[in-house]
């Protein structure tokens, strides 16, 4: 009886706290975030909503950083660059905040990057393309890892079982471009060539005509297909329609229970670079990222009845990172918490394990993908050591 | 030889499902000059209260049934609640009218559903079918049937029962039409209800192919609907030429050409097409009313 009484004022407190919140704002610490909820990027910025609201209560529940409660504020851009940026705009000037989560896509992110730059308030993104942090800006940090290193996962697993001649197949919306450019950059160096290449529109149903041509190309030893959404879904099924038996990679693009689904037992020995988390329950109970990974795989299963995904879990990166530089610089003070955010070491996320530097505003390594493949219907780790 | 072939099954694959979409603009076309934009809506409605309802138990072809009731309750309700307090309107405020009906079932259709891709099995299982050094799935064998069943029901309709000729003269001249009796607001309404069976129809038969999700129609609908002008709009056997025909340019062209330039060198042909013959292939000529 005691505690509910208690409960019921702290709760009339906290009412107070919210309707006088206008005046005090210092009395809450404001969060922003700007995803992509709605629109064709809805399933990356879905689960980073849930994701966030979901700790954000839970921290707050545990009486918030530093004594101060967090208070988050999320605006939908529909995955549109240009809401995004008034997005950004609105969450300086009217609500005042002091970090920012967020930009659930690339093109979101560099629409903002401007607007959190010139008000220096640190910005943490959730997008993949290594643009936004490379050249390094002083505000601007992300948690996802970039297409360079599923593109560089690729071609060590390639080299090591052998295969150094290959043919791309890509999609033509932003993240499989921007994937495939970094492929076609990096191939020379990690001693791959790339002897052949074909695309395909995000909306195509049938891709046999390119795999045809590959298929026809002397002296392709494998297939790697930079791709997003459905496509590369259906690639795979005309890839087993045609017959054709060399090894075939998937990027990270896909990595969800989803794309197995979708492609059916044509998606058998596909490989592909992901992030830890997809494969929680697989990881040895000696790897470091396995309780993180785990317990936040449970709690989003318990509070969505969905399974993770690993774009969720780049928010709850987003978040942790920022909670513990705040909890460092002992405040919310914008410039203290960049510093904080840079100072970051050794965090086990889900993403990875960070190291940020003044070099390095994204802190992973190629540790931070393992190399999975698909075997009766489900994931299996394939050894870094072996081919 | 080999590839040649394969890139015909897969301009086949594809244009069967251009050609199924397609049919579904020409009965609303014919009946009251209006092009429903809301067509790829139905695609997609057909398609995923397919997936929801055998995802929830229900036996996937008692699933495409219920789907197909559904869709067509929509086309209904979108006929009484949008185009018919509108009827005086022209047929451009009309196409608007359906564009925003579209655009509010793609958005419904996300809190109803979900944002995930989804697929159906295959009724005749994933083994490609080996002709000559190339495959063909099953299923795209399929969709090419349901294109043609529907033509021949549609032109059985139409030429031979009472209800199809009606439609015609509904189409010809609506004041004419009702001074012989006919009641032509619930003509238009069947229109609707017809093609709205149709596109869901095309949607639960090309899932297993092309995959689903709350905005597959869009895109489906613009190919179907190029597919249609191509093949000359209103015209049911046109509408699956243009369709098989926009399959083979973008096979043909991603096999031969470049796989970048596929649908650029599918949209110039039918640029051209059309500069040459305005009515689309097989469409009548627009005689003009007096």
């Amino acid at each position: 009886m005691n505690t509910l009484k208690r409960t019921a004022a702290a709760a009339a407190i906290g009412f107070a706290a919210l309707i006088a919140g206008g005046d005090h704002a210092s009395a809450q610490v404001k969060i922003g975030a700007v995803l992509s909820v709605t629109g064709p990027a809805s399933f990356l910025g879905d689960p980073e909503k849930k994701t966030l609201e979901m700790y954000v209560e839970e921290i707050n529940r545990k009486g918030g950083v530093n004594g101060q409660k967090l208070q988050l504020v999320v605006y939908d851009d529909g995955g549109d660059a240009n809401n995004a940026r008034t997005f950004a705009t609105r969450l300086v000037e009217e609500d005042k905040i002091a970090a920012m989560i967020g930009g659930t896509t690339t093109g979101s992110t560099l629409a903002m990057i401007p607007v959190f730059e010139e008000a220096q308030i640190p910005f943490i993104s959730l997008a993949g393309a290594i643009q936004i942090v490379e050249p390094v800006r002083k505000w601007v940090f992300k948690t996802p890892h970039t297409d360079k290193m599923a593109c560089e996962k690729i071609f060590a697993d390639l080299k090591r079982r052998d295969l150094t001649r290959i043919a791309l197949i890509s999609g033509t919306e932003a993240f499989s471009k921007s994937m495939r450019d970094q492929c076609v950059a990096v191939a020379p160096k990690a001693g791959i060539t790339i002897l052949h290449e074909e695309s395909y529109g995000p909306r195509d149903s049938d891709m046999t005509p390119q795999l045809t041509n590959i298929r026809n190309k002397a002296g392709v030893q494998a297939v790697v297909n930079p791709g997003f959404g459905q496509g590369p879904a259906i690639v795979t099924r005309n890839y087993r329609q045609l017959g054709i038996a060399l090894p075939l990679y998937q990027s990270h693009g896909v990595a969800s229970k989803q794309f197995i689904e979708l492609a059916g037992p044509a998606a058998e020995g596909v490989r592909l670079p992901a992030a830890a988390l997809l494969v929680a329950d697989k990881l040895a109970d000696n790897d470091p990222q396995k309780p993180v990974v785990v317990n936040y795989s449970r709690a989003y299963l318990n509070k969505t009845g969905q399974t993770v995904s690993t774009f969720g879990g780049h928010a709850y990166d987003g978040l942790m990172i920022l909670v513990g530089a705040m909890e460092r610089a002992k405040g919310a003070d914008k410039a203290k918490v960049r510093d904080e955010i840079e100072r970051t070491k050794g965090y086990v996320g889900t993403g990875g394990i960070v190291n940020m530097s003044q070099a390095d505003h994204m802190g992973l390594d190629l540790s931070a993908f393992r190399m999975l493949e698909i075997k009766n219907g489900d994931w299996t780790l394939v050894p870094d050591s072996s081919s | 030889m080999a590839e040649t072939l394969q890139f015909f099954f897969s301009g086949l694959t594809v244009g069967a499902v251009y050609a199924l979409v397609a049919l579904g603009f020409t009965l609303i076309y014919n009946a009251s000059d209006v092009i429903n934009f809301a067509q790829g809506e139905f695609v997609m409605l057909g398609g995923m209260t397919t997936v929801f309802l055998a995802l929830a138990g229900v036996p996937v072809p008692l699933a495409a049934l219920a789907a197909v009731a559904v869709t067509v309750a929509v086309g209904l309700a979108l006929h009484r609640f949008a185009i018919e307090p509108a009827r005086g309107a022209s047929a451009v405020a009309l196409i608007m009218i359906t564009i925003g009906a579209s655009i509010f079932l793609r958005g419904a259709a996300q809190v109803v559903f979900d944002k995930r891709f989804h697929s159906l099995p295959h009724p005749f299982g994933t083994e490609p079918i080996p002709v000559g050094g190339a495959a063909i799935l099953p299923q795209s064998l399929v969709v090419l049937a349901g294109a043609v069943v529907i033509v021949v029901l549609l032109w059985q309709f139409i030429d031979r029962t009472l209800l199809g000729k009606a439609v015609i003269a509904t189409a010809a001249n609506r004041l004419a039409a009702r001074l012989v009796g006919i009641d032509t607001r619930r003509i238009v309404g069947l229109s609707f209800a017809v093609s709205a069976a149709i596109g869901a129809i095309a949607g639960i038969l090309v899932t297993p192919i092309t995959l689903t999700s709350y905005d597959v129609g869009s895109l489906l609908a613009l190919k179907g609907f190029a597919a249609a002008m191509l093949g000359g709009i209103g015209s049911a056997v046109g509408a699956v030429l243009g369709g098989l025909l926009l399959g083979m340019l973008e096979a043909f062209s991603a096999g031969y050409i470049s796989s970048k330039y596929k649908d650029a060198v599918a949209f110039l042909v039918i640029l051209a097409v059309l500069l040459a013959m305005p009515q689309g292939l097989l469409g009548r000529g627009k005689v003009e009313r007096v």
